[in-house]
């Protein structure tokens, strides 16, 4: 019993060390979404491509579809953005809110790269972004064929994320009747 | 010793810069006081969800101004305190709010300072209770009464 309790701090420091260890592995900028399995909030912008026309959520009804928020300023949509090409290659529906962004940069930054998207909104003052709880870019939706939310991954999306997640994904929700 | 008293000043003039002021951030021009003493108010309940660590009203990233001007715009349009509450909370989770309700993800975040201190003071209680029972214990030994006299005379004779 008397040994015990000088084992006591060891142990003590083991399970703080466990605690710290684990703490490692999190990481504090991921926040789950609430809006996971909520239906999609309504949108209705001006493209990207052309101020005149009006873009919004009832161009993707009844299809399964992504959601992605980038921006010319934004470094790590940069990162993503080939992951991006090689889905749309693949014939995943790729949509694109522009958020925060000058028209002009935003436009630059397609031309200098390929082009994912189907459209993108232009979010200048960023309302749509909070409505859809964006905190940072890049964020990617995955939108069945109601409407709902049914995943979204916050940061850079990494082929391993593309080919693990979001194509079985996609694929599965494809699957579901309307 | 100069050197020295320059960084403390500087360093107070920080900490005395920083969040204090960057609440007034945004022109506001609420007509109404009691708005703007409500906008004040709710500023500092709301995180900015970038900036961790930073309410709305201590933060100047984008988002942060963004959220402002839309917490502006709904008491403006006479949403109620709740109402933006759970319009923020619906949006980006309770982890925006500074003070999340009780429930079963945020019992220990709540409890976990008095569980702690339930268990220092216990601590405390028994390692006190252990001390004075060794105190109060008299010394039967005889012999070892008279050596102890002997040790603290010893000190009296030099």
């Amino acid at each position: 019993m008397k040994r015990l309790r000088y084992l006591l701090p060891l142990i003590l420091i083991m399970v703080l060390g466990g605690f710290m260890m684990v703490g490692l592995t999190l990481d504090p900028r991921r926040v789950p979404s609430p809006l996971v399995d909520q239906p999609a909030p309504r949108f209705q912008l001006p493209a990207l491509e052309d101020p005149e026309r009006l873009v919004g959520s009832s161009d993707f009804d009844g299809e399964v579809v992504l959601l992605n928020i980038w921006a010319s300023w934004c470094v790590s949509c940069r990162q993503e953005h080939q992951v991006l090409v090689a889905m749309a290659n693949r014939g995943v529906p790729i949509y694109g809110l522009n958020y925060k962004d000058e028209r002009s940069d935003g436009l630059n930054y397609l031309r200098s790269m390929s082009n994912p998207y189907v459209w993108n909104a232009h979010d200048l003052e960023g309302r749509v972004g909070i409505d859809w709880g964006v905190y940072g870019t890049p964020e990617t939706f995955i939108i069945d064929r109601q409407g709902r939310i049914r995943y979204k991954h916050i940061g850079p999306l990494s082929w391993q994320d593309a080919q693990n997640k979001i194509l079985p994904m996609v694929e599965q929700l494809r699957r579901e009747s309307l | 010793m100069k050197s020295l008293l320059t960084t403390l000043s500087l360093c107070l003039a920080l900490c005395l810069s920083g969040p204090g002021l960057a609440g007034g951030l945004d022109p506001t021009d609420f007509d109404d006081p009691v708005l703007e003493q409500r906008y004040r108010a709710m500023l500092h309940e709301l995180r900015c969800t970038v900036c961790q660590n930073q309410s709305l009203a201590d933060s100047d990233a984008g988002l942060a101004r963004d959220l402002r001007r839309e917490l502006r715009d709904q008491l403006r349009a006479g949403a109620t305190d709740e109402q933006i509450i759970d319009y923020m909370v619906a949006r980006y989770g309770q982890f925006v709010l500074y003070r999340p309700p009780l429930s079963a993800a945020t019992f220990l975040l709540w409890t976990g300072p008095f569980i702690l201190l339930l268990i220092g003071l216990a601590a405390l209680y028994l390692t006190a209770r252990k001390s004075r029972q060794r105190d109060e214990q008299p010394i039967a030994d005889a012999a070892a009464r008279e050596r102890a006299r002997r040790l603290l005379n010893e000190g009296k004779d030099a």
